[in-house]
């Protein structure tokens, strides 16, 4: 547990009445994929927006590198190497791909609000979005503005901009989300190739990718974590197929 | 500072922000069912006022000056809603800014071709004329006590419209959810005329009410416009009792501010300083109210949770 | 279509043109008009920061204008009545040193923007609208109520105001300042654009989520480009007040808020050009129109209308072809 890169402890989120994660406890260790999968209401966003910092836990913690950052906004875990990508794609649509990813590469640095540089153009945040970019398959459409890409296109300039970081651990919220059997076996191979940049804390509702990809699993039903483990130990665990992978 | 001073600037206070509601609740019924922030609501205050004074030097009657300001306000409600306001409901809010200051303009210069410049007055009926002893003494005018009556039975109106029937449930269900209540077979379009002519009207009320202790001008409605804005900030967007409270407190605040603030100050300042300071600062005191508000709850007293 | 920085250039030396062809012909009224269009476009550069680069619709930027103007306004006043200004244990000398009016009503507007911004950027969209009418209108009626520098009825300055090296009652030479001016605010606002910091402004107006998820704070981003945006116009607020040589609770009013925010949308909004052509196009219908009609606010009012539901883009929209920010 010492070596978690992201670790979250006894995290617990209630909307009124409605009791939508209940004591999460999680970790993500150093070159894993960690996927969290969980029936629909199950609470997975509730979780993930605590981790990032858009929802303030009622009670646990969030711990990034050991340090508590259960108190941190969205901005600061970001500086502190938490990248995370949306499952609804936030992009500055109007700008071009260039653009949004130089924006991650110069937040990371805590240069987000300069006003003597240029933002674009020579120098190593360029380099590194430039990186980024060629390492996604976006180096044919880095002029175009974000509105202009496609679907899947939107989905790979969300990773580019979360590797732009340089991140400790990265946060994806169903990166496959809308996408085609292609696409997603790509996005598959490219995430595959990821961990060894930063550990993956990935929630994602295509199965196939998530047993394709994951170390490990946990399993989210009705806020509460019901099994954790390797893949094959989850995949047996009664209970599991019970509640939520049903006659799978 | 005596105890009779005191009742009569509450009263006084209570009588201004029982006005500013009839504003208020328009705009934020509006804002609430529509999500537009509509410029031109104190347009339509001041198209009640003039359309009262026509009326009234035209027939005689009050009563049916308030007549007059009513369908005045409402049909110019329905002719800008139908015309303009309605193209505007799913635009970002720069635009819906800009179209209502553009009506702004338009209602201001053509009131000002129509009836010119000079201000027109409206006398207060006679039956409501002369002040009236309260218990222990105090003389209050009948007319601005009638105005807290007519706030006070409004306000009640209202939370029976919108809690106690058929169109205030389709109000407060299109506030939450507009395809449901599409799907319920409510013409929403209509509904939304509607409710826009609603907030007109009240509108409308206001400144023929207003417009019989002021005087009647171009120009009259957008410094209530403005005090309205602060009311619905302070009571949170969308909430017609955030509306009521608000209206109250702001009410209160400019009234009795301006009146005790110079003399709470004459204790430590010589008299003319504190005179001067007191009469600025207090025209400052809604502002800082409305400051304190947001740095304690942002989105005002009784708003929901943050904006969108 | 034509390139946008051609029509940026294009409208700026139109207007030098249109100052330095007037005075060859000695048409005093046409410099004149011209200085106002100069201090106009300028305070909308500002307000085209705030408004077009980052989505903040404030309508109350007549407050910095005021707060810049009433700095020349109090500062004068107490130069040409030789009695100074007591601030508690606090003595300032008066000055009509342009330089340091100028410095004062910056640092005065920025302040205000500050503390302002602060408090309106703890929520967004329509309350910020409300909020900043408010504040605007909060000034307009301090302004009335401070009888101690002329109430309601405004301060007179009898003489403009000096700048080394320049005569500044000369029209021309007037206009060469509030135009300088105008220039350096125009290069700040192209250099913020592609700055860091206008990237993050960019972003954020269109995705605030996505900016905090790369490490930047949305509200702290906006209010830097808001602070900014006041002090510019707060600094056209000083040199207006130097043309009318009075200053006057108008200032403040929330009606030039409003103005200032038309010009920016008949213009452009979120184009460098936008406020210059905006604030010409703007000086030349108030001349031409109100020279034809009393009423000629009715016809604004129908111009705008018009723009707004039918020509997004402004004058700079039509003539590059291209739709700007989304606003």
């Amino acid at each position: 547990m010492s070596d978690a890169v992201l670790s979250t402890h006894g995290l617990r989120k209630s909307f009124g009445a409605l009791l939508a994660t209940d004591g999460v406890s999680l970790d993500l260790r150093p070159g894993e994929i960690h996927a969290v999968i969980g029936p629909n209401g199950a609470g997975k966003s509730t979780l993930i927006a605590q981790i990032c910092g858009s929802l303030v836990p009622d009670a646990g913690q969030v711990r990034l590198d050991g340090i508590d950052v259960t108190a941190a906004s969205p901005a600061q875990r970001a500086r502190r190497g938490l990248a995370r990508t949306f499952q609804v794609s936030a992009l500055a649509m109007e700008d071009s791909v260039l653009e949004n990813v130089t924006l991650g590469a110069t937040g990371r640095a805590g240069g987000g609000y300069g006003l003597l540089r240029r933002a674009l153009g020579r120098g190593d945040r360029h380099d590194r979005a430039l990186a980024a970019i060629d390492r996604v398959g976006l180096g044919g459409v880095a002029d175009m503005p974000a509105a202009a890409l496609s679907h899947g296109q939107r989905r790979l300039l969300e990773v580019a901009i979360a590797l732009s970081l340089a991140p400790r651990a990265f946060v994806m919220d169903e990166p496959m989300a809308g996408l085609g059997g292609e696409g997603s076996a790509d996005l598959t191979l490219l995430l595959d190739a990821l961990r060894t940049e930063a550990p993956i804390l990935l929630v994602e509702h295509d199965m196939d990718a998530v047993f394709a990809l994951a170390d490990r699993i946990s399993v989210l039903v009705a806020g509460r974590v019901i099994a954790s483990g390797r893949v094959d130990e989850v995949r047996a665990d009664r209970q599991v197929r019970r509640a939520y992978l049903g006659d799978l | 500072m005596s105890a009779i001073l005191l009742i009569e600037q509450v009263l006084n206070g209570l009588q201004f922000g029982v006005m500013l509601f009839l504003m208020a609740a328009g705009l934020t019924l509006i804002f609430g069912v529509m999500g537009l922030i509509n410029l031109a609501h104190g347009s339509l205050y001041m198209v009640g006022a003039f359309a009262a004074a026509f009326a009234a030097a035209a027939t005689g009657s009050f009563a049916l000056a308030l007549v007059a300001a009513l369908s005045a306000a409402a049909l110019a409600g329905v002719l800008i809603e139908v015309a303009v306001i309605r193209r505007l409901y799913d635009a970002p809010h720069l635009d819906q800014v800009l179209a209502t200051f553009a009506l702004i303009l338009m209602f201001s210069e053509g009131t000002r071709w129509v009836f010119g410049s000079f201000p027109l007055y409206l006398d207060i009926p006679d039956a409501l004329s002369g002040p009236v002893t309260l218990p222990g003494g105090i003389q209050y005018p009948l007319y601005r006590l009638a105005l807290i009556g007519v706030g006070l039975v409004v306000a009640a109106g209202l939370w029976w419209l919108t809690q106690r029937t058929r169109l205030g449930m389709q109000i407060r269900a299109g506030k939450d959810d507009r395809e449901m209540i599409a799907a319920l077979g409510v013409d929403i379009s209509k509904l939304y005329t509607l409710v826009f002519a609603l907030g007109a009207a009240l509108a409308g009320l206001a400144g023929a009410l207003v417009g019989a202790i002021q005087s009647v001008q171009v120009g009259m409605g957008e410094p209530v416009l403005i005090l309205a804005f602060v009311t619905i900030v302070i009571g949170g967007i969308g909430s017609i009792k955030g509306a009521f409270i608000g209206a109250l407190l702001v009410g209160l605040t400019d009234t009795l501010g301006g009146i005790f603030l110079p003399l709470v100050l004459s204790v430590a300042m010589a008299p003319e300083a504190a005179a001067q300071t007191g009469a600025a600062l207090a025209s400052m005191l809604i502002y800082i109210l409305m400051g304190a508000v947001l740095v304690w709850k942002p989105t005002g007293l009784f708003g929901g949770a943050r904006p969108a | 279509m034509i390139p946008e920085r051609l029509v940026t250039i294009g409208a700026v030396a139109g207007l030098l043109a249109v100052a330095l062809g007037a005075w060859a012909l000695g048409e005093i009224f046409t410099i004149t008009l011209a200085t106002r269009a100069a201090i106009l476009a300028l305070a909308a550069t500002g307000l085209n920061i705030a408004l077009g680069y980052g989505g903040l619709v404030s309508l109350g930027h007549a407050a910095f204008f005021g707060l810049g103007g009433y700095a020349m306004g109090i500062l004068a006043f107490h130069a040409q009545s030789y009695t100074p200004l007591e601030l508690g244990a606090l003595t300032i000398e008066g000055t009509k040193s342009m330089p340091v009016i100028w410095l004062v009503a910056i640092c005065v507007s920025a302040l205000a923007a500050w503390v302002i911004g602060l408090l309106s950027l703890r929520t967004g969209g329509v309350y910020f609208i409300m909020i900043t009418l408010a504040f605007g209108q909060m000034f307009y009626y301090f302004a009335i109520s401070w009888s101690a520098y002329g109430g309601e009825d405004g301060l007179p300055i009898y003489l403009r105001n000096s700048f080394p090296g320049v005569d500044t009652l000369v029209p021309v030479q007037f206009f060469g300042l509030c135009f300088a001016a105008l220039v350096l605010a125009l290069l700040l606002s192209a250099r913020l654009r592609s700055a860091p910091l206008g990237l993050a402004l960019n972003a954020a107006r269109q995705s605030p989520a996505r900016v905090a998820a790369v490490g930047i704070s949305p509200t702290r981003v906006k209010l830097v480009a808001f602070v900014i945006s006041g002090a510019i116009t707060g600094l056209a607020g000083a040199l207006y007040a130097d043309l009318n040589r009075f200053v006057s609770p108008a200032m403040f009013s929330w009606q030039l808020s409003g103005e200032l925010i038309v010009l920016v949308i008949l213009g452009g909004v979120g184009r460098l050009a936008g406020p210059v052509i905006g604030a010409c196009l703007f000086v030349t219908l108030e001349h031409w129109l109100g020279g034809l009609t009393d009423f000629w606010h009715v016809w604004l009012g129908a111009i705008l209308l018009g723009v707004v539901l039918f020509a997004r883009g402004g004058i700079v929209g039509l003539l590059t072809g291209k739709a700007g920010p989304h606003v």
